[in-house]
């Protein structure tokens, strides 16, 4: 008996509130759009947010309700274009393959240490501390933060500088978003030559902190058919647009900092 | 009238759950960011505790106490919060979809706000009557509305301002939030 009257008590406060939340439910029902559910459901839900919106949810709600391209999904690619169009019954929009890239070769042979670093192992840390460890302040610190936040696994600390590996990058950004020198980037897949080198120092400085970085002498400016390469503060950086891969700028550069992304 | 006065200006100012109590402090930061999310947290909140308050206070005196059943009161009061919560949430998504999302997950964390549970247990252990409880329902919700919304302009000024770079971010706002605590400790002593 002592144990009937609560179980009794609570028993019916649960069922009263069960009755209310029903009629509740009922009387403020929202429809929602089953396509974007379908949506919802071809996308990676790796919640990236590469595509501009907060996560795939989002993303599938703006792509029905206010006409998003169909295109954004960076991680999915033409395959998860392809599955909203089915959705949508449109044609497929087209998708650039995109991958990330980092733009420094300034490795263990090619950099000295300046000091030993017992601090937080990680990237921005030790950026906090005289600009890292490295002789070069504009470089690839080399603790991998890029590394951990890659949910594709797709990048790997190799001889003191992180490597992108192309054909498992989703492009999603977060590594770009991390590095504390700016140094990754997301570029067109297709376009697979690159300049490796970020440092914003002159030639000279440049030359004597990394045996490989761009000394900005424009040689490959001058070569360039398409002018599609040019040199800002002190390094070269390519335009995708333009540029067609005929690896000009790749033969001629004095400093072979210019190469080919693919492995 | 002037006892009821009382009540209300104290849970509102010298006794305010945020500020001087610690109650509620995970919505105090997560929805302070903007001055509608705030209002409208305030709002929601202030609605769950006096519903929660109209219904715990009659079923505590006129159902558990006869059955000596004092110790049943936080199951059943986090019940009828629950139910209240839920409702709010059904309403929202109906009625105004912009703030439903904008308050996110705090939402059915008002269910966990232990300023909501904390007033309706408080009501009861300062043996209010059914009108002092509303009342004081009222001022407390009134109260953790007033600390968002003050603070949700404190944040707005912070966002322009030039922070050291180890304080940025969490740091910083708690450190504010501190600060509005202490200029909320200058009421003390008001209606004493």
């Amino acid at each position: 008996m002592t144990y009937l009257v609560p179980v009794l008590i609570l028993g019916v406060c649960g069922l009263a509130a069960a009755i209310l939340l029903t009629a509740a439910s009922k009387l403020f029902y929202v429809e929602v759009d089953e396509r974007v559910e379908k949506i919802s459901q071809s996308l990676p839900q790796a919640n990236c947010g590469a595509c501009g919106y907060a996560g795939c949810a989002d993303y599938a709600d703006a792509i029905v309700n206010s006409g998003a391209p169909t295109n954004l999904c960076r991680p999915g690619g033409a395959d998860a274009a392809q599955k909203i169009a089915g959705v949508l019954g449109t044609a497929a929009a087209e998708v650039v393959p995109m991958a990330a890239v980092v733009r420094c070769s300034g490795d263990c042979n090619a950099t000295q240490t300046k000091f030993e670093f017992d601090g937080v192992q990680s990237c921005k840390a030790a950026k906090r501390f005289y600009s890292g460890t490295g002789s070069c302040k504009y470089g690839c610190l080399g603790y991998g933060d890029c590394m951990s936040v890659c949910e594709h696994d797709a990048i790997r600390i190799e001889n003191g500088i992180a490597k992108v590996i192309p054909n498992r990058c989703g492009a999603c950004g977060q590594c770009a978003a991390v590095c504390p020198n700016s140094l990754i980037s997301i570029r067109p897949l297709a376009k697979h030559i690159d300049v490796f080198c970020s440092s914003k120092d002159n030639g000279k400085a440049t030359k004597l902190n990394c045996k490989n970085g761009c000394i900005g002498c424009r040689i490959c400016e001058k070569k360039c058919p398409n002018e599609a390469i040019h040199v800002n503060d002190f390094h070269a950086s390519i335009d995708y647009e333009k540029c067609t891969n005929c690896g000009e700028c790749m033969k001629a550069c004095p400093a072979k900092v210019i190469h080919s992304c693919e492995v | 009238m002037k006892a009821l006065m009382v009540i209300l200006l104290s849970a509102m100012l010298t006794d305010n759950f945020v500020l001087s109590k610690f109650m509620g402090i995970c919505p105090f930061l997560g929805v302070s960011k903007k001055l509608d999310s705030a209002s409208g947290m305030g709002i929601a909140v202030t609605f769950v505790m006096i519903c929660a308050t109209a219904v715990t206070y009659p079923i505590h005196h006129a159902v558990l106490v006869p059955n000596g059943l004092e110790y049943f009161d936080t199951v059943v009061f986090i019940l009828v919060i629950a139910l209240f919560v839920q409702l709010v949430e059904t309403a929202l998504k109906k009625t105004i979809p912009s703030l439903y999302k904008s308050l996110g997950v705090y939402l059915p964390l008002i269910t966990t706000n232990c300023a909501v549970l904390g007033v309706t247990v408080l009501n009861i252990d300062n043996s209010y009557s059914f009108v002092q409880s509303i009342v004081n329902s009222f001022g407390a919700g009134l109260g953790f509305m007033l600390a968002l919304v003050i603070f949700s302009g404190v944040r707005k000024k912070m966002e322009y301002a030039d922070i050291p770079e180890t304080f940025k971010g969490v740091p910083a706002t708690l450190i504010a939030a501190s600060i509005v605590s202490v200029s909320f400790m200058g009421f003390s002593g008001l209606f004493s």
